[in-house]
């Protein structure tokens, strides 16, 4: 669905990918995890087209995109809930997602909602609230549901746990499954809560100093001793709980 | 004055009656304070008589003063306390938002009611008439920036320029053309419009402070050309003699040989007051006309996406809107209403000239956005009033009209930093308010 082959990207003279492969087959959650600084977010963004890439191509369903500008590869069918959340904090709930279904067809809309709004209840109670009144999970749900409005075939997110409580981080993946499952979108997942998102994925990417360092199953990755010493072990005390938890 | 403004707010509490004492204490401060400082500036006098100067003693201007600052202390003690113990958490504000929307609702109607009804109330004068179609034409072309700036968030210190260009389109084509006003008003509205693309494209890029520098040198840009083209301007000189406006076709005069007027047609005595009357009302018409374009495009995707566009752009490209497309349309729109009050500005005038468009133009248009606070449609109008018509109707305080107008503004600022009316109205909204929510489960406002 997605390929990446040899892409090269940066900002100004500073370069953050150094030839990065990546594939995204239909169906699939794929997990990004690296540490800060490593790129990840670079390359969601070069996907977007800003930064461009300077070398490397980046093609979506047998069409090359790497040149296109931001809106046009949106209406592709990539959406991207970006780092930050970047929700409208000064329009309600309901006019965020009005916002995220700006370039589908109109007959969509009401199903489309109703869907989001399923999918995420607590949204529905807070359709009126502004959105900069929501709490981070809320905010998450809403940039998460934003992107869903735009009928993506792959979404992007970065880093969706970010700053969130242990007990909302769950409900997101867990939100984010869903999606997958039941509604057939392809999910491309940066995450710095290696735990959970390696669960999460049928396959990862583990990035390292703008470069691929290591790639594999889900499974394969959270067993592999290097990748447990960099991300799993120490500092991430909501992974330990959970395995003692099962 | 001095003494309320730079000392620390006066104490707050809300626990019942308890705080009365601390206020006055509080208040009697300040008073004392006033006095203190009152007592060598009002208090003593030197008189000039003819056996050369001699002191004079003046303690009921220090009492005064005392008076003074120790009532405005206290009430504004007392406003700060009743409007505390209104405010209530953001969530629980639903029932109240829609309840302030209501009253604006009203409010909009009331003044729509009162503009069509001013000329037939006793107090109308030619000149009150006049002065109001001066403070609709700042309205309308507060409305119009609105847009640019309000909903769209850019920034821009030129609008002016796009207001001369109504002007002048209006003014050469009826006098090169003769093109009657009703033709030239959308002509002009295009010109604008044209114009407010062109200097879209440049500054797609900039935002914030770049984007006002460039759109302030746009402004002087137009003012300077509209200068120095002497053939096809005028130069400082203007143009004058533009057509006036003709009631579809009938003019506002006194005998015109082989034509009726307005007059003859309606089978009315001649009175100048006809015209007058008819400007007003036409400028009513197309403020009006301006607001309801703008509150209605608020509903539909392009306006929405003006506003989204002012919140984030980095977001709105990901959710496949088209930047570009959106600034431009926006700075066209904004463009195209100051060219229909350009236009109508030359009509109304007869007279034109570049001194008309100058920079403290936009400036005031922009501080009437601002002050009324950045996309409020009622507040635009409040604010109208206050920055271009109280000054008029206070032309006889002459040299401190100016004091007043930067006072008012130091005020605003001070009480209402956001704007007379600053809270943004959703544009749709559920027919009833949905309840306050449950508190979260633990753990999950982890951030705010």
């Amino acid at each position: 669905m997605l390929s990446i082959r040899n892409l090269q990207s940066g900002y100004g003279r500073i370069q953050a990918l150094h030839g990065i492969d990546v594939d995204v087959a239909e169906g699939e959650i794929i997990t990004l995890i690296g540490a800060n600084g490593a790129g990840k977010t670079t390359l969601l963004m070069t996907i977007c087209g800003k930064p461009r890439a300077s070398q490397g191509e980046i093609v979506f369903e047998g069409e090359e995109i790497t040149r296109l500008p931001t809106f046009q590869i949106a209406r592709r069918g990539i959406a991207h809930a970006p780092e930050g959340r970047r929700i409208f904090p000064r329009m309600t709930v309901r006019e965020n997602l009005q916002m995220g279904a700006a370039v589908t067809p109109p007959q969509y809309f009401t199903d489309d909602l109703d869907r989001v709004l399923t999918l995420f209840p607590r949204l529905r109670e807070r359709l009126d609230q502004r959105g900069g009144t929501l709490s981070g999970g809320e905010q998450q749900m809403l940039a998460i549901g934003r992107a869903l409005m735009g009928r993506p075939r792959l979404l992007m997110l970065d880093e969706p746990s970010l700053g969130l409580a242990p007990l909302v981080v769950r409900q997101i993946f867990q939100i984010i499954r869903e999606i997958n499952r039941e509604q057939k979108v392809t999910v491309f997942l940066v995450e710095q809560n290696a735990f959970h998102a390696l669960k999460l994925a049928h396959r990862a990417y583990v990035m390292v100093n703008g470069r691929i360092a290591m790639s594999g199953t889900g499974e394969q990755l959270l067993a592999d001793p290097a990748v447990r010493a960099a991300y799993l072990e120490g500092g991430h005390p909501a992974a330990e709980e959970t395995e003692e938890a099962r | 004055m001095a003494t309320t403004s730079s000392a620390p707010l006066p104490p707050k509490r809300n626990d019942g009656p308890a705080w009365m004492p601390s206020l006055l204490k509080d208040a009697f401060a300040a008073g004392v304070l006033a006095a203190l400082l009152a007592l060598p500036m009002l208090g003593f006098r030197l008189v000039d008589s003819a056996q050369g100067l001699s002191l004079d003693y003046r303690f009921s201007w220090v009492g005064i003063a005392f008076a003074a600052v120790f009532a405005g202390r206290l009430a504004i003690s007392l406003a700060r306390n009743a409007w505390d113990g209104r405010r209530r958490p953001m969530r629980e504000r639903g029932t109240e938002e829609s309840h302030g929307l209501r009253l604006r609702k009203l409010a909009g109607w009331l003044m729509v009611a009162a503009a069509l009804l001013l000329p037939w109330t006793p107090i109308a004068d030619r000149n009150l008439i006049d002065k109001a179609t001066l403070l609709l034409i700042y309205v309308m072309l507060g409305w119009g920036l609105n847009v640019v700036v309000g909903l769209a968030g850019l920034l821009d210190l030129g609008y002016v320029a796009f207001y001369a260009v109504g002007a002048y389109s209006y003014a050469l084509l009826s006098q090169n053309f003769g093109l009657s006003f009703w033709l030239c008003l959308p002509l002009a509205g295009a010109f604008a419009a044209t114009f407010g693309m062109l200097l879209g494209f440049p500054v797609l890029r900039l935002r914030g402070d770049y984007l006002a520098i460039v759109t302030l040198g746009f402004g002087e840009i137009v003012r300077v050309v509209l200068l120095n083209w002497q053939v096809v301007t005028g130069g400082p000189n203007g143009l004058s003699g533009i057509q006036r406006p003709s009631f579809f076709g009938l003019p506002f005069l006194a005998a015109v040989p082989g034509k009726t007027t307005f007059h003859e047609f309606f089978g009315l005595p001649f009175s100048p007051d006809h015209r007058i009357l008819f400007l007003y009302y036409l400028i009513l018409i197309l403020a009006l006309a301006t607001n309801l374009f703008t509150l209605r495009i608020r509903r539909l995707p392009i306006g929405r996406a003006w506003e989204a566009l002012r919140e984030d752009e980095t977001a709105c490209r990901s959710l496949g809107i088209n930047p570009t497309k959106t600034k431009l349309s926006a700075f066209a729109t904004g463009a195209m209403f100051a060219g229909f009050a350009g236009s109508f500005f030359a009509t109304r005038q007869g007279f034109i000239s570049p001194e008309s468009f100058t920079f403290l133009e936009s400036a005031i248009i922009l501080a009437i956005v601002v002050l009324g606070g950045l996309g409020s449609q009622i507040g635009i109008v409040l604010s109208a009033f206050l920055l271009v018509g109280l000054p008029e109707w206070f032309r006889e305080l002459q040299q401190y009209r100016m004091l007043a107008f930067g006072g008012a503004m130091v005020l605003i600022m001070l009480w209402r930093p956001r704007g007379l009316l600053s809270s943004r109205e959703p544009t749709v909204r559920l027919g009833k308010t949905p309840k306050a929510p449950e508190p979260m489960p633990a753990g999950e406002g982890a951030t705010p």
